[in-house]
């Protein structure tokens, strides 16, 4: 083997079998990576979930789901807070989706590649990754100092904003997957074009847009930064939505950063709660997707 | 061009027609009317934004942006520590993050067994669902007692000997800091990366990795020479979608990152972000005040800096979004 000659299979069998073991080695390395990196995203999720139920289920029993919030010491629980979530993330979905779903059914229906159609389009997904904690400050600006204080109907306006961008994504993306023979047979019979809209494209493309509905609630029920700033919590029983609104992550947040072991205690049940509910909403989405 | 219509002396069908298009101009009206809603949206944040941080932006000029005081008593208050902790912990994240989601999108794209790829990749894409708080609180109560007990004290005691590069791994071992920081929000954006990487790496044709693997390419090799080259630009977009949301993450970041306002070379310090600042500091800002002031200025800053990096990240993806 002089130095001269070109390492190569058939030239040198020896050099050809070292090139070959060094390949076969960066190959098992990556591979090695990759399955490592996957089980340690997996370890993420599992740990999270397993401190949840291990430090959730402890204080997890009936009168959590009976009781309102109350002083460290004393009995409480987060009655007032699961309530005053299902009450704002329910108006901040239900104003949110038909805003939502006439602005995907503008881009995908009306405005295929039109300018105006391109800048709402653009500006949707900014809106869509944008710092929720902004939205919560805009909001401040525009409904909390003008009405003179924290109000539910602030913090549900913040999420209807939140919701918006994301039942815009998904119902122009589902609304593209509609073919455009089913359309043209609805025109052809002489319907106008919003009864196609409406009566045909949404039927066929509801599947979709139910599940990015649920993503949305999804998203929002765990919302906790716009809250700060516009329903602000209540410790007490509340439903008028024109007062400081309580809900569960903003009770969270108080409690996880108390000192007292018994509130501490109750945050880690309202996390359980939350995420419970969230990553259910999720599967509940994908079943409700596949299904079709 | 209806009232020509109606003027026509015909008979039933013009009236129908008409009743029609009336319905459908109320229905495109209603659309469009939805989709101008989102674009004036956005621009009412931005000026809210903007009008509302007025004050502090007239007080400080544009000084503002880089001093790194912050004095609620002297009413002194300067962006320049929260946009250092801000860009330093996303950027940390992002090199945490990029190499983990490229193995996860590895994994799921090449090497996994086809029944093993939608409950895994269902799995990844749940740790995306998981709220910001909750992420914060794991952080803080099981993270930050790992951080505080093994890991600090180690690369302290190691790294932190080093010239020049042991300015990095200094101080006391708090457990929080920029460095968990980051760590808790390379954990949050890694399934957003990955799920991007993925689809990505599913569109490359699959005929021209079959080509390689006739030329006799191993797996990895295939992934360098073949799926990475041609899917490069959308994974940078995607890393730059993950990038976005790390500079914008609230909650997880005030539980972790130990909220001090002052810049040193350790990334083990305590530090803050513009979100962890704001998200603190505004319930003791009165209406009004300077101070409040500031927080909508430092929340104009952040909108610029994520509008950027997201438009930048669209803009990278655009191929992919057409698709």
């Amino acid at each position: 083997m002089s130095a001269t000659t070109i390492p190569g299979p058939r030239k040198d069998p020896a050099a050809a079998a070292r090139l070959g073991a060094r390949r076969r080695r960066a190959d098992l390395l990556l591979r090695g990576f990759g399955f490592a990196a996957t089980l340690l995203g997996l370890v993420f999720l599992v740990s999270i979930l397993a401190t949840l139920f291990w430090l959730g289920l402890g204080a997890l029993n009936l009168t959590v789901f009976t009781k309102v919030t109350a002083p460290p010491g004393s009995e409480g629980g987060l009655l007032n807070a699961i309530v005053g979530s299902l009450v704002q993330v329910g108006i901040g979905t239900a104003v949110g989706t038909p805003i939502g779903m006439l602005v995907g059914t503008y881009l995908a229906e009306y405005a295929r590649g039109s300018a105006l159609g391109n800048a709402v389009r653009f500006v949707s997904d900014i809106l869509l990754s944008a710092p929720s904690i902004l939205i919560g400050l805009f909001v401040y600006q525009i409904m909390v100092v003008p009405f003179g204080g924290f109000s539910g109907w602030a913090g549900s306006v913040a999420l209807a904003i939140i919701v918006i961008p994301i039942v815009v994504r998904t119902t122009e993306d589902m609304l593209s997957l509609v073919p455009n023979t089913l359309r043209e047979a609805v025109i052809g019979l002489g319907a106008p074009k919003w009864k196609m809209v409406t009566l045909v494209c949404w039927r066929a493309a509801m599947s979709g847009i139910i599940t990015g509905i649920l993503l949305a609630l999804a998203r929002v029920a765990g919302e906790t930064a716009p809250l700060l700033f516009t329903s602000l919590g209540n410790n007490g029983w509340n439903i008028d939505l024109a007062r400081p609104y309580p809900s569960l992550p903003l009770a969270i947040y108080a409690y996880a950063g108390s000192p007292y072991e018994d509130w501490i205690a109750l945050a880690w049940t309202g996390a359980l709660i939350i995420t419970l509910g969230v990553l259910g909403l999720n599967i509940l989405a994908r079943s409700v997707f596949r299904q079709k | 061009m209806s009232q020509a219509m109606a003027a026509m002396p015909t008979a039933a069908a013009p009236p129908r027609r008409r009743a029609s298009e009336t319905g459908d101009r109320i229905f495109e009206m209603l659309c469009r009317g939805a989709g101008i809603l989102v674009l004036l949206l956005l621009g009412a944040i931005i000026a809210g934004l903007f009008i509302g941080g007025w004050d502090a932006f007239r007080t400080f000029g544009l000084g503002f942006v880089t001093s790194t005081e912050w004095d609620p008593v002297q009413e002194v208050f300067g962006a320049g520590v929260s946009v250092y902790g801000t860009l330093l912990t996303a950027v940390l994240a992002i090199i945490l993050a990029v190499p983990m989601a490229f193995g996860v999108a590895f994994f799921l794209t090449e090497l996994a067994p086809a029944w093993l790829r939608r409950p895994v990749g269902t799995a990844v894409e749940l740790l995306a669902a998981i709220p910001s708080i909750i992420f914060g609180m794991w952080g803080f109560f099981v993270i930050v007692p790992i951080m505080a007990q093994y890991v600090q004290p180690a690369v302290i005691d190691t790294a932190g000997e080093l010239p020049l590069v042991g300015l990095l791994f200094q101080g006391p071992p708090f457990g929080t800091g920029l460095f968990t920081a980051a760590l808790i929000l390379a954990i949050m954006i890694l399934p957003f990366i990955a799920a991007t990487m993925r689809d990505v790496f599913e569109q490359v044709p699959p005929v021209y990795k079959e080509s390689a693997y006739g030329l006799g390419a191993t797996t990895w090799e295939v992934m360098r020479g073949v799926v990475i080259p041609h899917t490069r630009i959308s994974v940078v977009g995607g890393i730059m979608l993950g990038l976005g949301r790390a500079l914008g993450e609230t909650m997880a970041v005030t539980f972790v990152i130990g909220n001090a306002n002052r810049i040193t070379p350790s990334l083990f310090a305590p530090g803050n972000t513009i979100a962890s600042l704001v998200a603190l500091e505004f319930g003791e800002s009165e209406l009004g005040s300077l101070k409040l002031s500031a927080l909508l200025a430092l929340g104009f800053i952040l909108f610029v800096i994520s509008f950027v990096v997201l438009a930048l990240s669209r803009w990278l993806l655009r191929s992919r979004l057409r698709a």
